[in-house]
């Protein structure tokens, strides 16, 4: 495994797409290789970047126009029913 | 109701726009509820709440785009950011400068860039580095076949890494290489 195969293959490593052998080969160039591993490092923080910091509050009145669009499906509890614990 | 804010924060990101972003959102689970039927147990909940809200996007909110895509380019190198951000001098001892970088880069960049991507590769993207789907989940809820979604990504991260950057050159979180002093004036 060299460095142009490690760079090549560091998303499918990131991305949980190897097989055991390959991330074990790959983990083994990370260990020797500090321009690669630094590379590494660098691309996993940013995907954590990247994942944390794109997420959106739902504005309230959307969360109650879902459920009173939702309760308008759902049937209605019977009267007389024993309350569910 | 399950995964709303990463829904909705997901809609945004596919119909760039609130309004359109609220209303796939409803219709997402109001389709979830009368189909729930073919909700299989044991399958991915997720997973099958993505596809629906997909599926809906593609049919109903791609056809009244409000904003064109941007122009695909493809000369990106791997590793792009790093290259260029390696180059910076490190202004604080004991953290790299692209370390440094991502730590400043603020939400709007990080969303400006995805919704910069052409839409196949920013709902890809978004599948995969947000939402954490393999891409045997994604060629599912996109309809289209892993080698595709491995090519949509690849380019589609490609290109996100330059946004990245020229956001960044932009917005002034890249520090500039040190100017000669100028004259006081006066």
């Amino acid at each position: 495994m060299d460095c142009e195969q490690t760079i090549r293959e560091v998303y499918l490593y990131l991305d949980g797409e190897l097989t055991t052998f390959r991330r074990w080969q790959i983990t083994r160039h990370l260990n020797r290789c500090p321009p690669c591993s630094h590379g590494f490092d660098f691309e996993l923080e940013l995907r954590h970047v990247i994942a944390t910091r794109c997420h959106d509050e739902v504005p309230p009145e959307l969360k109650q126009r879902i459920a009173d669009a939702i309760a308008l499906f759902d049937p209605k509890p019977r009267d007389g029913d024993p309350a569910e614990e | 109701m399950p995964f709303m804010d990463q829904l909705y924060s997901a809609a945004l990101r596919m119909t760039r726009n609130p309004a359109d972003a609220e209303d796939l959102v409803q219709e997402t689970y109001l389709r979830a509820y009368r189909g729930f039927g073919g909700f299989q147990a044991g399958t991915n909940l997720k997973a099958w709440l993505y596809k629906i809200l997909t599926n809906t996007y593609i049919n109903i909110y791609r056809a009244k785009k409000r904003r064109p895509d941007e122009v695909d380019f493809d000369n990106a190198e791997d590793f792009f950011l790093f290259r260029r951000l390696g180059g910076l001098e490190a202004a604080e001892a004991g953290k790299t400068p692209e370390s440094l970088v991502l730590d400043a880069m603020p939400e709007s960049v990080v969303k400006d860039a995805i919704d910069a991507l052409p839409e196949q590769f920013r709902v890809a993207v978004l599948l995969a580095d947000v939402e954490g789907f393999s891409y045997k989940e994604i060629a599912e809820i996109t309809e289209v076949p892993i080698g595709t979604v491995m090519s949509r990504l690849h380019r589609g991260r490609k290109q996100l890494q330059a946004r990245l950057w020229d956001f960044a050159v932009e917005r002034g979180l890249v520090p500039q290489p040190p100017q000669p002093e100028s004259e006081p004036a006066g």
